[in-house]
């Protein structure tokens, strides 16, 4: 990233975050979960990170706060990278939907909704997107039994039986 | 017994043939098996491979793949069958008419393969009756060939029931 612009990143998001970092030249800020929606913002309509990426989580047992969001973004414009993250607690894992900023962010937080159960706030849709109905539990989360199975069809017992 | 001479012209031989009805509906049902592919996953590459000309499964009589189950009498499972997949293929399998022979195509079909994780049948056998097991990740051409041919076999050696009393 070229250093004016990341100084113009720096500068325009610096009351909002706790930490601004650099990772391999990528900028990663750390903000508090209520002010996510208003950084976010900040980066889209002043420093025109107009695509939404990603967003996904860390699981990390046994922390106060447990679940670290992550959120991807980049900028046509630009043409960089940028990383948000915020750390939401495992008796409320609860952030602000980003689907009025960014449409396609409400494929991606149902997905982060099935496999970690984060919910997000203001997302009209949080149905199971690549889980099915029924499903009990997170998958991706860390105290999931790694081969425990909920099938859908009654396994066949005996020879024959269909 | 008819004793008039055969009239010239006509060959004497095959104007008829015995054998069991079991062997001539085995071996007309061998040859003309018509798959339904249940490509998933990355096993679909082979089961390209082994379709395509060099190795040209149309050699044996199962090669155009009929994309209605209704129609079809192998069904060929290639790839991965995750736990949300399984009534599909559960309906899938359903909707075939008899005779039907199912073929698990890879180690995910056959096992699970690597995968055992809150997502994956571990064998399309727990729901569904497996006739073939093709095994490798993805099975060498030659070994579906093989598979193909052992269910021939298998075909051929099996009771036909055409006729059934509620018929």
């Amino acid at each position: 990233m070229a250093p004016e612009l990341l100084q113009r990143v720096r500068d325009a998001v610096a009351p909002l975050v706790e930490r601004f970092d650099l990772s391999h030249g990528m900028p990663v800020l750390t903000v508090a979960p209520g002010r996510l929606l208003e950084t976010v913002r900040r980066l889209k309509e002043d420093l025109r990170f107009d695509l939404f990426l990603d967003v996904t989580a860390v699981d990390w047992p046994g922390e106060e706060q447990r679940f670290e969001v992550v959120y991807h973004f980049y900028s046509t414009q630009h043409r960089v990278r940028l990383r948000v993250k915020t750390r939401v607690a495992e008796g409320e894992p609860l952030v602000d939907s980003l689907v009025p900023l960014y449409g396609s962010a409400g494929y991606t937080e149902r997905e982060c909704h099935d496999m970690f159960g984060i919910g997000f706030r203001g997302n009209p849709d949080l149905r199971p997107v690549l889980l099915y109905e029924g499903f009990v539990g997170h998958p991706l989360r860390k105290d999931y039994p790694k081969d425990r199975e909920q099938p859908l069809v009654p396994t066949r017992t005996r020879e024959g039986q269909l | 017994m008819d004793s008039r001479p055969i009239p010239s012209g006509r060959s004497a031989a095959f104007e008829y043939i015995s054998t069991r009805k079991d062997e001539l509906v085995g071996w007309a049902r061998k040859f003309s098996l018509f798959p339904y592919p249940f490509v998933t996953a990355c096993c679909a590459m082979e089961f390209m491979a082994v379709s395509a000309t060099p190795y040209d499964t149309d050699r044996f009589g199962a090669a155009l793949p009929r994309f209605s189950p209704r129609q079809s009498d192998l069904l060929m499972v290639v790839g991965t069958i995750t736990h949300k997949q399984a009534p599909v293929l559960r309906k899938v399998y359903e909707q075939m008419c008899e005779p039907k022979w199912v073929m698990a195509f890879g180690a995910c079909a056959v096992s699970g393969g690597f995968y055992q994780n809150y997502a994956t049948l571990q064998g399309i056998d727990q729901i569904i009756p497996v006739d073939i097991y093709i095994p490798g990740c993805p099975p060498r051409p030659e070994t579906v060939i093989d598979g193909i041919m052992k269910l021939q076999d298998r075909i051929a050696r099996s009771k036909h029931v055409i006729l059934t009393k509620d018929f």
